[in-house]
């Protein structure tokens, strides 16, 4: 064999490898997800879902903790959604290039890459315990805003970054306001863009469990929340509560559980895709 | 009446930019302040030389180490799983893959960042560990061999999707030349392609480390609670993140000792994780500078 056969041979070589690298994380996934169905999808009835936790597996549901997670998907979102786009139109439009730009921006790359469990440590010392608001789910609520903020801000930026100039000058060549003309033009044209973003952030904030154990959310609650200050559970907790025992029951239960929450994150993420999609032809 | 309106927008678009300025500021006084009380009454010296880490039991000793080498050992098994994996997809969707199948594959691979994390602990601890101990007998029931494997998995797409990002960034002309010298395609991504991009890939490892380093429900799931200093991948091990959970989900009195212990692992581990993403961060902007 020469030289020349030798090299395509290594460069065939590396094609396979490359294509067994990729499909293996895929196939990884269908396999942990095969697995968890097999495990809890017998599990999964109305009662499971409408039933409060119990002591005894079989009786278990995930009533309390779904509407927790729904609570803090509300709340999460009405407090992040306008603080974030707010701060992604500031430093896209308005911001100059000094350092006051140049700090936040590299304060908000950083504040990305802080591990979740350290919000869940600000957000029991800050609002748990000095502004006095407890294990509620208002302060999971704003703890899962601050994590989720670096994440809406750089979407929005990146979905005003792909409107064409071209709108921005039209608009202000009428008379337009700055304002009246990200109000009017930049805002609607970069909609989608900053909607696929803001529903991926909120997907990540819903699996989210570390930060909310921190601040103190309960793995057992008797009744599901009905003010935002009322103490809470959420599915991602109640999964680690039941993967956590011993029997057998339990971890059906889990299991269960978990393709709850999986469908919950996928059709977040499908639907962010769908918008991302369709945003993107736009521009085309 | 309308440059009033447009001052006092902009203002309150500011007051929001600040808002992540202030997040950061309170994550540090808190952390620090609650770190400073602790160093009060655990010296600076037992913390980083003890190698005991006990706050929860009647002989109480607070060195940090077995919880920085149960983060490190996990962490470490993670990296060697998601670094060879990551890097060879992302040159694989960069220089062979068509068009068409590269589109496809990636947002199927950042599906496995998408799936919340308990998830794979359940995953590390019911499936992987079971199945590991076919083959290595006397591997526990906890271990970080387990734990670090599935958050390896998890962290594939950040290696590969960055790196993939880097790579694909590379000058066309960079690649024509080479298969002009009759190169092959091999060739030319390690020779000329991964060079030319090698800041990029740096960066998506330093980032892959830090999330690595800040992973908790995988570990706390699935490696155990028993800090230890070892590197043996088959015993309990506790990571500094795991530690914490373990304190929340217990009834700790606040202004405690052992309330305090979180905040001296959390400044730990915020340091660590603020110097990888600086660096990294750093890294980026030099080299934004050097495509534009």
């Amino acid at each position: 064999m020469n030289s020349i056969q030798k090299n395509r041979l290594k460069d065939q070589l590396f094609k396979i490898w490359g294509i067994v690298c990729t499909l293996i994380g895929l196939v990884l996934l269908i396999i942990f997800i095969g697995d968890i169905f097999i495990d809890g999808i017998s599990r999964i009835d109305w009662g499971f879902i409408t039933d409060l936790p119990s002591r005894k597996a079989e009786k278990s549901g995930i009533y309390t903790a779904l509407m927790g997670s729904i609570w803090i998907l509300v709340l999460t979102t009405i407090i992040s959604f306008p603080i974030g786009v707010a701060a992604g139109v500031y430093l896209e439009e308005y911001s100059k290039k000094n350092r006051l730009s140049a700090l936040l921006e590299i304060n908000i790359s950083n504040l990305a890459g802080v591990p979740s469990i350290i919000y869940g440590l600000l957000g029991l010392e800050l609002f748990a315990r000095i502004m006095n608001l407890g294990a509620s789910v208002l302060t999971g609520s704003l703890t899962l805003s601050l994590l989720i903020l670096p994440i809406i801000i750089v979407a929005t930026r990146e979905a005003i970054k792909a409107v064409p100039t071209s709108i921005r000058d039209a608009s202000f060549a009428l008379g337009a306001s700055k304002w009246q003309t990200i109000w009017h033009q930049i805002l609607p044209a970069s909609g989608g863009g900053i909607l696929t973003g803001v529903i991926l952030a909120l997907s990540r904030a819903v699996g989210e469990t570390a930060p909310l154990i921190v601040i103190g959310a309960l793995a057992y609650v008797p009744f599901a929340p009905s003010t935002p200050m009322d103490e809470f559970s959420v599915l991602p907790i109640q999964i680690f509560n039941w993967i956590s025992r011993p029997q057998h029951g339990f971890i059906e239960n889990a299991a269960a559980a978990i393709i709850i929450l999986l469908l919950i994150t996928f059709v977040m993420n499908g639907i962010a895709v769908y918008f991302r999609n369709r945003w993107q032809k736009k521009w085309k | 009446m309308r440059k009033i309106r447009e001052l006092v927008i902009e203002k309150s678009l500011l007051g929001s930019a600040l808002i992540t300025i202030a997040v950061t500021v309170g994550i540090i006084s808190v952390l620090a302040i609650e770190a400073v009380r602790f160093f009060k009454e655990v010296s600076l010296f037992d913390f980083f030389t003890d190698t005991q880490w006990t706050p929860l039991f009647t002989d109480k000793h607070y060195g940090i180490l077995p919880l920085l080498s149960g983060t490190f050992l996990t962490s470490l098994i993670a990296i060697s799983v998601a670094l060879p994996i990551g890097l060879s997809i992302s040159i694989y969707l960069s220089e062979y893959a068509p068009k068409s199948f590269r589109k496809t594959i990636k947002p199927l691979l950042e599906l496995l960042a998408a799936i919340p994390t308990v998830v794979y602990g359940f995953f590390a601890l019911i499936v992987v560990t079971p199945f590991l101990q076919q083959f290595i007998p006397n591997l526990s029931g906890f271990n970080s061999l387990s734990a670090g494997i599935v958050m390896g998995i998890m962290i594939i797409p950040f290696v590969s999707s960055i790196s993939e990002d880097a790579l694909h960034a590379v000058p066309r002309a960079l690649r024509e030349a080479s298969y002009g010298m009759g190169a092959t395609k091999l060739q030319t991504a390690f020779k000329v392609v991964v060079p030319a991009a090698s800041s990029g890939i740096i960066v998506s490892i330093i980032l892959a480390i830090s999330r690595a380093i800040g992973e908790t429900m995988i570990v706390a799931v699935a490696a155990g609670q028993q800090p230890r200093l070892t590197l043996d991948p088959t015993v309990p091990v506790e990571t500094i993140t795991a530690y914490i959970v373990q304190v929340s989900l217990g009834d700790v009195e606040h202004g405690s000792i052992e309330y305090r212990t979180i905040f001296a692992a959390g400044i730990t581990l915020f340091v660590f994780t603020f110097l990888l993403n600086t660096l990294s961060y750093r890294i980026r902007k030099k080299y934004q500078e050097k495509y534009e």
